[in-house]
């Protein structure tokens, strides 16, 4: 405790803080990045576990679904796409795993920064603004996409399962977060618009992200299905991304527009996402 | 021992027996050893501040926490050996409401009351006599997430009513309650108090102590320092009255010296001065004719606030 | 004699059955694990129900795409016995049994730190006359009936695509129901030694991989034999095994001695959660 005079004094003046018009002029520029410094201080505590996770769960998959599910396939009908099924399914699973993620990272802690924990209260009182919170931890979860995809990315080149270059392939980091932050800003407006205890989630991961996972191209061709289900890729970003990730990694075939739309398309969705995000956590904490 | 004050507490029966009681955390002697014994019909209190063993020394009376040491007896019985006939005969307020919050008002006593292998039949009717003593007649059919803070706390009393038990237990009954929800449910206590039901409350309040228990002890860091009624606590740790006067934070210190004479005794806290005195306002009149005016006083009659700081050199709520 | 009752005490005096004295596990048990029971069915009851559909789709979306989709690629494969099979045959029983462990574990673990920890159910429960056993056979019996639920209506999904072909398939359910209890009482012991969410996530990096590698979408010959007798020590492997043996009806001693591992692994998960019974619910 500080209790002569002079002591507090110091403490509740001492001339070094900026005047307030000063300090709000920087929260209105960097109010954002503000929370992602926060967002990563508060991540710290589960680095060591997410990282466990961000190596092991590529190393299960590429083992199990690449070469051991691969063994069947290549002794079926041998290669898809012109590949064999560990470099056809590698690329596909780096973007399913990331964008599955967003289900973790952007549902319940969003509703426990508005309700449980009620975390986005004590930034709120300061002036970084609703919209700058939730961009930040949107932000701050894309950070943690970079570092999963690009670990997810190593380990294809380990597996050597990057046949157009390991240089070229370096090019799935990217995708992969644009396919994360099309689903995700999505999913983290949804998630801020919720009031309830959130069982939604429940439905989100059962018939929206698991059927993403299962039907969007990511274990065999769209084109395998029949015609009627197609439509679950087209409107997935796992699809699009996928379909991105498979040009840069072993040099799938599709005509130029086709990639044109996929980028489009996962672009569109960021933008559409990110703006319905911030007017809901504007709306949500009352401006 | 101290009197006691209850009438039924004369002719009843010793309901709680504990003995040498103590539980151990890894280092921390969250209870060291306390003796107790509480007779049926009175309404005893364990007065003391957060941390100081009293919620874990009611969960050992229930049997739902292994004690480390010592013995105890429950209606005759040990907690930790028959955990389930023990409680049988206790009604349980635990400090943290634990209502089902999946169920409407009116489920949650049918199925806490199944627990207890009560019948339907006997429940239907109880349930609608609780709602009533709880208050809570046009809640009955909504979930327990849409009451207030106040409504709870009764339901969660209520419903600790459903098998009629002999003991009551009450963990900080209305820690968090507004003021008016606390005497609304001081009323009810009053009530079940009247009909013989053995209360035993834990406070930090010291208010709530004065006003619920015939008797209490007061435990701190495990231990307790001192048992008796409120008034005989009151007055055999304190004065009939209190002084409090301040002298700004710069200036207490200074005083004191020239206070010494016109009090039985004195505490000096960081923000005023206690002048132990049974007239306190003749205290004060001497100290003005001092020339030491105060910045503010207060007189007051003694409290169990004022009996804790004697005797743990500490305040209660810090 | 309580307050509320004082003008009525008369028509409705409680009726707290009598305990018998000394009788086995009177510390922890009331014998009343119904009660328990009856206030799953009351919460179900006004559940979402979509929530306990749900739960339903989960193995049934697995085996369209991996089965269908992926089938495309895969043809044919060998199933018990060596015979020839389509490849959606192949995974269909390997998936009720995991769908039969993902349940059990989720309501053993999860399910049950969060009642202890949030919702505070079981601290209500056990201010009561119950003890920690009745909770926790009451929990248990829960799961399993949630669990027979989903068994029924991945059977009914395997019937309607063809999918069963041997009468032996009839007793799928119950080996479902065997798996899930075997599973649900080592998670509960588990459960009792974990503190944090973040511990929980242990639990699936045991899971996921359980379910990648135990046979349940290709054959773990392609292992090295190393590998491969590390898998046949887990549960999940004995489960699929035994589900793929009555899928098709080809039972041996071998169908018997797989079955016989989850009775043992039951006995010592039911002998380990009562010995963890306290340090779970009494802390």
């Amino acid at each position: 405790m500080t209790d002569t005079a002079h002591d507090l004094q110091r403490l509740a003046a001492s001339g070094r803080v900026p005047p307030p018009e000063v300090m709000a002029a920087r929260a209105r520029r960097w109010g954002w990045w503000y929370y992602v410094e926060y967002w990563l201080r508060t991540a710290k505590a589960w680095a060591q576990s997410i990282v466990i996770y961000m190596i092991g769960e590529p190393l299960l998959y590429l083992i199990a679904l690449g070469v051991g599910l691969g063994t069947l396939v290549d002794s079926g009908v041998g290669t898809v796409d012109g590949v064999s099924y560990l470099v056809f399914v590698a690329p596909a699973l780096l973007i399913s795993t990331v964008v599955m993620s967003t289900g973790g990272e952007l549902t319940y802690p969003v509703m426990a920064g508005f309700k449980w924990d009620r975390l986005y209260y004590g930034p709120h009182a300061t002036p970084v603004t609703p919209a700058q919170i939730g961009t930040g931890q949107f932000v701050g979860v894309m950070l943690r996409f970079v570092v999963q995809a690009a670990i997810f990315w190593a380990i294809m080149v380990a597996f050597g399962a990057v046949p157009r270059g390991v240089l070229v392939s370096a090019l799935v980091i990217p995708i992969g977060v644009l396919s994360a932050a099309a689903f995700g800003a999505l999913l983290q407006a949804y998630a801020s618009t919720l009031r309830d205890e959130g069982y939604q989630f429940a439905f989100v991961q059962r018939f929206v992200i698991m059927p993403m996972f299962l039907f969007a191209g990511t274990f065999f061709p769209l084109s395998s299905m029949p015609i009627y289900l197609h439509w679950i890729g087209w409107i997935s970003p796992v699809w699009h991304g996928t379909q991105l990730a498979r040009q840069v990694t072993y040099g799938a075939v599709e005509t130029v527009w086709l990639t044109i739309v996929h980028v489009l398309f996962l672009s569109l969705c960021t933008l559409v996402g990110v703006r319905w995000m911030r007017r809901s956590y504007t709306q949500r904490m009352g401006a | 021992m101290p009197p006691v004050t209850s009438p039924a507490a004369a002719t009843g029966y010793p309901i709680v027996v504990a003995e040498d009681l103590t539980k151990v955390y890894g280092q921390n002697r969250a209870v060291d050893g306390i003796t107790f014994s509480i007779t049926s019909g009175e309404s005893f209190g364990l007065l003391g501040p957060n941390g100081a063993g009293k919620s874990t020394t009611m969960r050992m009376i229930g049997g739902t926490l292994t004690r480390s040491g010592g013995t105890m007896r429950v209606a005759g019985l040990d907690p930790a050996e028959r955990g389930p006939e023990v409680r049988a005969h206790l009604g349980v307020v635990p400090q943290q409401d634990n209502l089902d919050e999946e169920l409407t008002v009116r489920d949650n006593l049918i199925v806490y009351g199944r627990y207890f292998g009560l019948p339907h039949s006997y429940l239907r009717t109880k349930a609608d006599e609780l709602i009533e003593f709880a208050q809570l007649t046009d809640k009955a059919k909504s979930k327990t997430t849409a009451l207030s803070g106040g409504m709870k706390r009764r339901l969660t009393i209520a419903r600790a009513l459903v098998n009629e038990p002999k003991l009551l237990l009450l963990d900080e009954p209305t820690t968090g309650l507004d003021p008016q929800a606390r005497h609304v449910l001081w009323d009810r206590l009053f009530r079940l108090k009247e009909v013989g039901v053995t209360l035993v409350v834990t406070t930090h309040f010291m208010d709530e102590a004065e006003q619920l228990c015939d008797r209490l002890i007061v435990i701190d860091h495990g231990r307790i320092m001192a048992e008796g009624s409120p008034r005989s606590l009151i007055r055999d740790y304190a004065t009939r009255e209190v002084l409090e006067v301040r002298f700004g934070a710069q200036r207490n210190a200074a005083v004191v010296d020239q206070l010494a004479d016109v009090a039985t005794r004195l505490e000096v806290l960081p923000d005023r001065i206690l002048v132990y005195t049974d007239d306190g306002e003749a205290a004060l009149e001497e100290i003005s004719a001092r020339g030491l005016t105060p910045i503010t006083s207060l007189v007051r009659r003694s409290s169990l606030e004022d009996v804790f700081l004697r005797l743990t050199g500490r305040t209660l709520v810090d | 004699m309580s307050a509320p009752s004082q003008d009525r005490a008369t028509e409705s005096a409680p009726v707290i059955p009598e305990f018998p004295t000394d009788r086995p596990l009177a510390a922890i048990y009331g014998r009343n694990a119904r009660s328990v029971i009856e206030r799953g069915f009351k919460v179900i009851a006004r559940q979402n129900w979509a929530v306990l559909v749900s739960g339903f789709f989960e193995p049934v979306l697995y085996l369209l795409a991996m089965g269908l989709g992926l089938g495309a690629l895969v043809g044919e494969v060998s199933g018990p016995g060596g015979s020839s099979i389509p490849y959606t045959a192949y995974i269909a029983p390997a998936l009720l049994a995991t769908s039969a462990m993902n349940g059990a574990i989720y309501d053993s673990t999860w399910n049950v730190f969060f009642k202890l920890r949030f919702a505070r159910v079981y601290h209500a429960m056990l201010q009561t006359s119950l003890g920690p056993m009745d909770v926790a056979l009451g929990e248990i019996f829960l799961a399993l009936f949630r669990g027979f639920l989903y068994a029924c209506g991945f059977m009914a999904v395997m019937l309607v695509m063809g999918l069963v072909t041997s009468p032996w398939a009839i007793l799928m359910v119950p080996v479902a129901l065997l798996i899930a209890v075997g599973f649900a009482s080592v998670g509960m012991a588990v459960t009792s030694y974990l503190k944090s969410f973040q511990q929980m996530d242990v639990i699936n990096f045991v899971m996921l991989p359980m379910f990648l590698f135990s046979a349940t979408l290709y054959p773990i010959e392609v292992f090295p034999e190393v590998i491969q007798w590390f898998i046949k020590a887990m549960p999940l492997w004995h489960g699929v095994e035994l589900m793929r043996h009555l899928a098709v009806g080809f039972v041996s001693g071998a169908t018997l001695g797989h079955a016989l591992y989850f009775v043992a692994m039951t006995v010592f998960g039911v002998w380990f959660t009562t010995v963890r019974l306290r340090a779970l619910f009494l802390r």
